[in-house]
């Protein structure tokens, strides 16, 4: 950047990280994630230890609609953001002059949602002249994992929640290689979709769980494994598998277990995202396995993980319920990697509804 | 005192700083509806451009809409976070007003208006008083263009009806249909709005403004699923 044309902002802000990077003090990120129906903010100190983490929920707004409406949350987002904020600074007993930097979610997630915490981290780092630090949604969901425990590299990340199921491969810090991921629905919405033929409420993945738990896995369902050396997920021919079978049920005037069905979908689910995720461990010498993303609150998925993990001997991480749906914390943590590499983002910060893991 | 102001509700963008009785600055396009990629940076340009570090200044004006639902949201969470994050007071003001502000001294009826899809508009209907300020007649609202004209030519009486905003071409037809001579037009430059007419208002008001928490979009209509949804409870087709 040439010097001569730097704004005043970019001074500021470039000022305020070389000072505090010679100071040595613990570094104090405020994060800020909007990125669907969970308005959110946090203040991490050093990437590990969380100080607050707000979250302002609207899973009860969305309950009615049957799924989130984007506009709604993007109403909602606005009513809450400088409140959730200001309520994660009191929590942390920290003042914006304490704060290092702004990491905020920028994409991927519903465009209208993501632009209400891009403006308002954007807003902040310009008036107060603290760096801004622009996260992926899911390096975030990876990242809270290293509020449990400190990542071991090479590791491999299962990723599972409403919109994602991926298999990611990271050397190093900051450095994501997705090995695969779904091709058509995300393991959540195949829940969501099965709870839905089950009669069961939005969201639908606790419910099947709940239900797996009392029922006994004897309903024949497929296994997607897809090419033998894929790593790619597929769900949606086990959600249409699931389907015919109530529905040729229905028409032979059987009545199937629900709570049989839902233990053989979660059967059919888990053994597929587990081995395949054991096999990625040993094809690339993973030290450390860690589970990401809201479907981490799933028994079933954790059950087979954990044990799985046990008999092959590798450490598994899974964070606390808390840190595992959407949240602010998981942001700053991720958001301090790229704090430490002076990686930081413009004024001109957008959100980016697609926004791919490999390259942001 | 030192006011930064913001319209980002339509396609406009525009941004200013406006100081007591001056306008130092002031920045709007009519082209890009790329505000969350540009706005801030505006911002930034201006405020080095006016000498203005963010501490100096004295409140936040922004429009609150109507208009895009995303383009207001973008303006109005920049606008309350700045705001906030300062402890300055902030200011919502009405996007169609901060469009009738550009004819301030008109005799007759001002009308701005956005065109609201299907048939509708976001409008309303100003008098001016004197040169500097407005009075409204008929406050903002979603409504059918069919059934606001002839509201608005009740409500002239014999008077002329100036029609401002960006969408007025759109609907210029349908307007001189129904109102022929009685409605006029401006040139160009009257039709966007500009952050500089904000800046002023927001100026007069910062000492009634409010919480900067509390400041929330103008949409003027429910979510459409929202919409569905109440409209369902009232049947009684759906619990709670
Ligand atoms: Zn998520």
């Amino acid at each position: 950047m040439n010097r001569t044309n730097q704004s005043r902002y970019e001074q500021r802000v470039m000022q305020a990280y070389q000072a505090h990077k010679q100071s040595g003090g613990p570094t104090y990120i405020l994060g800020i994630e909007t990125s669907c129906d969970e308005t959110s903010a946090s203040v991490v100190r050093d990437g590990r230890e969380v100080l607050s983490n707000v979250i302002a929920s609207q899973a009860d707004i969305h309950k009615r609609f049957g799924g989130v409406v984007p506009e709604v949350a993007s109403r909602r987002h606005v009513e809450n953001i400088t409140l959730t904020i200001e309520e994660a600074l009191r929590e942390a007993d920290k003042t914006l002059d304490e704060i290092h930097a702004i990491a905020v979610t920028y994409g991927p997630g519903l465009v209208g949602a993501l632009l209400v915490g891009v403006a308002a981290a954007k807003a902040i780092s310009l008036a107060r002249g603290i760096p801004l630090i622009g996260v992926h949604h899911i390096a975030g969901h990876i990242y809270a994992n290293r509020l449990v425990e400190e990542m071991d590299f090479p590791l491999i990340s299962l990723v599972v929640s409403g919109g994602h199921t991926e298999l990611v491969w990271m050397k190093g810090h900051g450095q994501f290689e997705i090995l695969g991921e779904t091709r058509d629905d995300a393991a959540g919405e195949a829940y969501d979709k099965v709870a839905r033929a089950l009669n069961m409420p939005y969201p639908g993945g606790p419910h099947i769980d709940r239900l797996a738990h009392e029922g006994e896995a004897n309903v024949p369902l497929p296994r997607s494994w897809l090419e033998p050396d894929s790593y790619d997920f597929s769900f949606s021919g086990l959600k249409s598998a699931v389907l015919n079978t109530l529905h040729n049920a229905a028409q032979r005037g059987e009545t199937i277990q629900p709570a049989n069905l839902a233990a053989s979908f979660q059967d059919s689910v888990t053994e597929v995202l587990v081995e395949k995720t054991l096999r990625a461990v040993r094809q690339f010498g993973a030290k450390q396995v860690l589970l990401a993303g809201g479907v981490a609150a799933n028994r079933g998925l954790r059950e087979r993980l954990q044990s799985r993990c046990q008999q092959e001997g590798i450490p598994l991480v899974i964070p606390p319920l808390s840190l595992c749906t959407d949240n602010a914390a998981m942001i700053a943590a991720a958001g301090y990697i790229r704090y430490e590499k002076g990686e930081f983002a413009g004024l001109d910060l957008n959100g980016v509804p697609g926004l791919s893991l490999a390259e942001h | 005192m030192r006011v930064l102001a913001i319209d980002t509700s339509n396609l406009v963008l525009s941004v200013a700083v406006v100081e007591d009785e001056r306008v130092l600055a002031e920045t709007t396009t009519n082209q890009q509806k790329n505000h969350s990629v540009r706005m801030m940076d505006a911002i930034s340009e201006l405020l080095d451009a006016t000498n203005t570090s963010p501490e100096e200044l004295s409140g936040i004006g922004v429009a609150i809409g109507p208009g895009s639902y995303t383009g207001v949201r973008i303006g109005v969470a920049s606008a309350k976070s700045i705001a906030w994050s300062l402890n300055l007071p902030v200011v919502g003001v009405s996007s169609l007003q901060a469009v009738a502000m550009n004819a301030l001294g008109f005799a007759d009826l001002i009308v701005p208006l956005f065109d609201a899809r299907r048939g509708q508009v976001y409008t309303g209907s100003y008098t001016s008083r004197g040169l500097d300020s407005l009075d409204v007649l008929e406050k903002e609202r979603i409504i059918l263009l069919q059934e606001w004209l002839p509201l608005m030519r009740d409500r002239a009486g014999g008077r002329s009806i100036l029609f401002l905003g960006e969408d007025v071409r759109m609907h210029r037809q349908t307007i001189e249909q129904v109102l022929g001579e009685q409605a006029l037009f401006a040139s160009p430059a009257f039709n966007h709005p500009r952050a500089a007419h904000i800046g002023y208002l927001a100026m007069q008001r910062l000492q009634e403004s409010g919480d900067a928490h509390a400041l929330v979009p103008e949409y003027l209509q429910l979510a459409e699923a929202e919409a569905k949804w109440l409209a369902q409870k009232q049947e009684g087709s759906v619990k709670e």
